[in-house]
């Protein structure tokens, strides 16, 4: 049982990996702000919005969250275009992150306006403002600073399970990553270094949206 | 004429009916004392005046604008009915000068540095210049309040509902807030208080209301009311609290 470690293996495809990581951190990112744009749409739909839209965004909710994303992604990429709807793997891979995580949103974001006593939306109201003034000046910055810790973790949730898009061929650092063992057959130094990655990746989100959390919602 | 007037005014939540035929005339100026017993309606009477509930018979007019139609445009009516709660209800994620200068911005869109100025200016009045860039959890109960006046006192209304405002605070920062509607009243704003605190419906009102299973049971002079409660219902009451 020895193995012996050659990381030098994988210089040669230094650039397949760094793509593969800038595709993550990219995916991530941008479905990460339509995916929470999208949440905070749903969940103000729902809470604020009309009853017959409320269910339409509770089937949208449930659907998503008691359905594996990987379904989802294959739905999307090989299902879609059977109605013509032809995407390619990076159109389809973000589309699925923003459904998926606007679902999840949704429900966070919703315990957060449920969360705001009652009293403040009758004072923003009493005031004459509109309800969607109520939501947006009084409701929505007391949501987010409840739940912002829960909404990060969901991100970084996310960040990790977009590995799954390498099943379509979207090239993230997993698809990178089994380019590379499927070329030079290191498989243990690959995924080693990819996991590592995905490591540091999750840790510098936390502390980077901690530090943003720090800005945006100054302590009191 | 009446600036708020209700004409036989029934509501019910379910199949418990809170109002029973509410009749009620205030005029410009008039300092309005509801006392009654918990459960007699008197805040929900209070919410029926500037739309925060619906009502099912009856009518109120406010500052000329009919309450409770599908129709009624709440955010003209609102513009006119100032309200402050018995939990003061500040925006917890802003000032004292930004929870008063929201709505003046948003509703009524005039600019931060205009709403900044009327903001000083309310805030002064009631006694909390100093206190404009605190935020609600450095402010003691009392001092909540009145910021909570000032709030409401910012978009100029015509009549302000006081919904028990002093239930909430420790005893010694009460005289606080009423002092600041003592002198609202000498203004000569109209006020209408739900309130327990006898002594100033007495001395400040200038009409008290006592409200009894959902009915106005008794009003008048609050003075001669209380010297002379005719309904055995009201001496009792007033033996209890006073």
């Amino acid at each position: 049982m020895s193995y012996k470690l050659q990381f030098t293996e994988l210089l040669p495809y230094w650039n397949v990996l760094l793509y593969g990581l800038l595709f993550t951190i990219v995916l991530t990112v941008v479905s990460t702000a339509a995916g929470i744009a999208v949440g905070t749409a749903s969940a103000a739909a729902r809470t604020f919005g009309p009853l017959w839209l409320g269910r339409i965004v509770a089937v949208y909710v449930e659907l998503i969250r008691n359905t594996p994303f990987i379904v989802q992604l294959f739905f999307i990429f090989f299902g879609l275009p059977a109605l013509g709807l032809k995407l390619s793997e990076s159109t389809a891979a973000f589309l699925a992150m923003v459904i998926n995580l606007g679902a999840y949103s949704t429900e966070i974001i919703r315990a957060g306006i449920e969360a705001v006593p009652k009293g403040h939306i009758e004072a923003g109201l009493s005031l004459a403002m509109s309800k969607w003034e109520v939501l947006r000046h009084i409701v929505l910055n007391q949501a987010f600073r409840k739940i912002y810790p829960a909404l990060s973790s969901q991100i970084i949730i996310v960040m990790l399970g977009s590995a799954v898009v390498s099943q379509i061929s979207a090239e993230d650092l997993t698809y990178a990553a089994n380019f590379v063992a499927s070329r030079n057959f290191r498989n243990f130094e690959v995924y080693l270094l990819v996991a590592l990655a995905y490591l540091l990746l999750a840790l510098l989100t936390r502390s980077l949206l901690r530090a943003l959390g720090r800005v945006i919602f100054k302590a009191r | 004429m009446s600036l708020v007037s209700i004409r036989d005014v029934r509501k019910s939540f379910g199949p418990n009916e809170v109002l029973k035929g509410v009749s009620l005339e205030i005029a410009k100026g008039d300092v309005v004392a509801i006392i009654g017993r918990s459960g007699s309606g008197k805040s929900t009477l209070l919410r029926c005046i500037n739309g925060l509930e619906t009502y099912q018979s009856g009518a109120i007019v406010a500052d000329g604008i009919e309450v409770g139609g599908a129709s009624t445009n709440l955010r003209e009516l609102r513009r006119h009915v100032g309200m402050v709660f018995q939990q003061f209800n500040l925006f917890p994620h802003l000032t004292a000068a930004e929870n008063v200068m929201l709505a003046p911005t948003v509703v009524n869109k005039v600019s931060k540095a205009e709403a900044r100025t009327t903001a000083a200016e309310v805030l002064a009045k009631v006694g909390l210049s100093e206190k404009m860039d605190a935020y609600p959890s450095e402010l003691s109960g009392g001092q909540q309040q009145r910021v909570a006046i000032a709030r409401s006192l910012a978009m100029r209304p015509k009549v302000l509902l006081c919904d028990e405002i002093t239930s909430a605070l420790d005893p010694e920062l009460v005289n606080e807030v009423l002092r600041v509607v003592e002198q609202l009243a000498r203004e000569g704003m109209t006020l209408i208080l739900v309130t327990h605190e006898m002594r100033f419906a007495r001395d400040v009102g200038t009409k008290l209301v006592f409200m009894h299973h959902g009915k106005v049971h008794e009003e008048g002079v609050p003075k001669e009311v209380f010297a002379a409660p005719r309904t055995p219902e009201l001496q009792q009451f007033v033996g209890q609290v006073g």
